[in-house]
């Protein structure tokens, strides 16, 4: 005898359960807390309990820089043709194609025109995940070709710097895309167009001693890594264990290196204010 | 040596024979160790004399492979592995051999640009120039050591001189911070290419750097900073400028007084973006793949120049700079003599214009490829 009876027939076993919470639900590495993804997302990749800036990639970097996340990009069909022969444990060609494939990109950087508060604007925007956001050859001719459009048309230039630095497949060829892009800046500071230079988490080598740091602004996200060496080689160097914060946007601020820290949210409004102010005054 | 021969011969109950096994495995272990020697000198002079050590141990091992080859009664095997011996020590003695005419590896060239007698910056200016007066500071913190500029007279006429200066012996060496510069010497260099420009007269830089100095306090001040701001000023700099590689071109280090009109580098100087020791760490995560790494970069005099990123190749003695300072001194006399005559037979816009395209054509390696 049964105290409770099932009343419409067997129990449905077939169906799989619908409900996936795998990757709904991501665990803030700097606050350790539970957070739901979407809460993350639309607080444009940062934690909304503590602040920590996610990295992003560099179409969601565009999509939030500029108006209604459109924008036009141009130059984006160059690469490599790895002119060292590279190879190490792997292939440099295969690698390449990897990155290409995981990024859907031809090399570390997007090239876009677009609006920024209505203000016209050319945008350069380096992919970290494509190889380290490491500079080639073809990211070193990208830029330099932003970098001649935004003097030739007199559009304010922002660069997004997003890299380990100087791509070492390519040898003393990418050491020369320092060269060749801040050849470039020199001319844009001499037709006065305005450059901002956002350094984004992370930031280091030939980057930083190069473009990143010759911005009109030159200013970053809170808790970016900044640096020319990356910390373990100076721990390496000097045989001690580096401060806490070190090579931080905070720390640099602190000496003097950048212009201003600005969260993520502001960064809109504040390069808005700075071009407002480099604006060309009407003669 | 001879131990062995004689421990190996006198084996009890095993004459001949089995001697020569142990031998051979004897005669195998010190080959060995003069391979590794080999593999793991660095680059600090040590390996001159390494070579030495290494070619009277490859004759004593070559007695004893004779020796082997003497006693009676061996297998095929143990022919085999003697054979093999001996191919090893041809190898080595080809890797040994001074022979000038056998082109130098990539590594073997990194290892002269570092050779601690090899003529450093001021060895040069003591030779070359005259009336040499040095400039110090940066007007903002200190003066670096690890980067000389001075006035000077080259053949009579007045010049700029900037570089980075090693030394030999230890104290020297911390005085000139191993010759990496922190950012006061990155801008105290560019504060005084400034004062030649304004003034009209021509800018020489020696390079010589394992690197920009990678330090705590070299961040605070913004070593990545200083030498941007020199990249983007020299390549604007409205006097002629002329770079020569004369050791060591290390990277970004390196770059920061050498964006010039004409680029030099001497027949055995490297340079390169990570030294071949950091690459090799990095990507072969094995620090001891260096001479992989050194080949497979691209960092000798005649690579860049074949890749377009140097405009000349300046000879050196036989054997190396090291070997004859007067005579590196003149190779190098006459090359900044020809690059400075021909510089300064164009009008000084044309020249920053000039400038200009040739880093902006600069490796441009790649290709247009359809959406």
């Amino acid at each position: 005898m049964t105290w409770f009876k099932r009343q419409s027939g067997e129990l449905d076993t077939s169906g799989e359960k619908n409900v996936r919470t795998e990757g709904l639900w991501i665990k803030c590495e700097s606050c350790r807390q539970i957070i739901w993804k979407k809460d993350i997302e639309e607080n444009l990749n940062v934690c909304p309990k503590c602040d920590k800036h996610f990295r992003i990639d560099a179409r969601t970097r565009l999509a939030q820089l500029l108006d209604d996340g459109q924008y036009e990009t141009f130059d984006a069909n160059l690469v490599s043709t790895d002119p060292l022969k590279f190879v190490d444990l792997k292939a440099y060609s295969s690698r390449l194609k990897q990155a290409q494939s995981d990024t859907g990109l031809k090399d570390a950087v997007i090239n876009a025109k677009g609006k920024l508060n209505g203000r016209p604007v050319i945008v350069s925007s380096m992919e970290y995940a494509f190889i380290g956001g490491s500079m080639g050859a073809v990211v070193g001719e990208e830029i330099a070709r932003a970098v001649e459009h935004a003097a030739a048309q007199k559009v304010p230039l922002i660069i997004v710097s997003a890299s380990g630095g100087a791509r070492m497949m390519e040898g003393v060829i990418s050491l020369m895309q320092l060269a060749k892009i801040s050849a470039a800046l020199a001319r844009l500071d001499e037709a006065k167009v305005p450059y901002i230079s956002l350094l984004t988490d992370p930031t280091t080598g030939g980057v930083t001693a190069s473009f990143a740091m010759l911005g009109d602004l030159n200013i970053a996200e809170p808790g970016a890594l900044i640096g020319f060496a990356g910390p373990r080689v100076i721990e390496q160097t000097i045989r001690q264990k580096l401060p806490q914060g070190f090579q931080r946007s905070e720390f640099l601020l602190e000496h003097g290196m950048l212009d201003a820290v600005v969260p993520r949210k502001e960064l809109k409004s504040y390069i808005d204010r700075a071009l407002s102010f480099m604006a060309q005054k009407a003669a | 040596m001879t131990a062995f021969l004689q421990r190996g011969a006198q084996v009890p109950g095993n004459p001949g024979f089995s001697g020569a096994a142990v031998t051979l495995a004897g005669t195998d272990w010190l080959l060995s160790m003069v391979e590794m020697g080999w593999s793991t000198r660095n680059g600090d002079g040590k390996a001159m004399e390494m070579s030495d050590k290494a070619r009277k141990e490859l004759e004593k091992i070559e007695q004893q492979i004779v020796r082997l080859r003497a006693v009676p009664g061996q297998d095929p095997d143990t022919r085999g592995q003697i054979d093999q011996l001996n191919q090893r020590v041809g190898l080595l003695r080809d890797q040994l051999s001074q022979n000038p005419n056998r082109p130098k590896s990539a590594w073997e060239k990194a290892e002269l640009a570092r050779h601690p007698q090899r003529p450093y910056m001021l060895d040069y200016i003591e030779r070359i120039f005259t009336d040499f007066s040095e400039i110090h500071g940066d007007r903002s913190f200190r003066d670096d050591h690890a980067m000389v500029c001075g006035m000077a007279r080259f053949h009579g006429e007045e010049v700029l001189v900037v570089g980075q200066q090693k030394a030999r012996d230890t104290k020297q060496k911390v005085y000139r911070n191993f010759g990496m510069p922190n950012p006061e010497g990155y801008r105290k260099a560019l504060r005084t290419m400034k004062i030649a420009a304004k003034f009209q007269r021509p800018v020489i830089c020696f390079v010589d750097t394992d690197g920009a100095y990678p330090g705590i306090d070299a961040e605070e001040r913004g070593q990545g900073e200083a030498i941007a701001r020199n990249l983007l000023e020299m390549s604007r700099l409205e006097v002629p400028t002329i770079a020569i590689v004369i050791g060591v071109g290390g990277s970004g280090g390196a770059l920061a007084i050498a964006v010039a009109d004409r680029v030099l580098m001497m027949e055995n100087s490297i340079y390169s973006v990570i030294s071949p020791e950091g690459c090799a760490s990095i990507m072969w995560r094995d620090a001891s793949k260096k001479e992989l790494a050194a080949e497979a970069m691209r960092i000798t005099a005649g690579d860049l120049k074949e890749l377009g990123l140097i405009d000349s190749i300046v000879p050196e003695p036989e054997g190396g700079a090291h070997t004859n300072h007067e005579a590196a001194a003149t190779f190098v006399d006459n090359a900044l003599q020809q690059s400075l005559a021909d510089l300064k037979k164009l009008p000084v816009k044309n020249l920053v214009a000039a400038r200009y395209d040739k880093f902006r054509n600069m490796g441009q390696f790649f290709r247009v490829e359809a959406q």
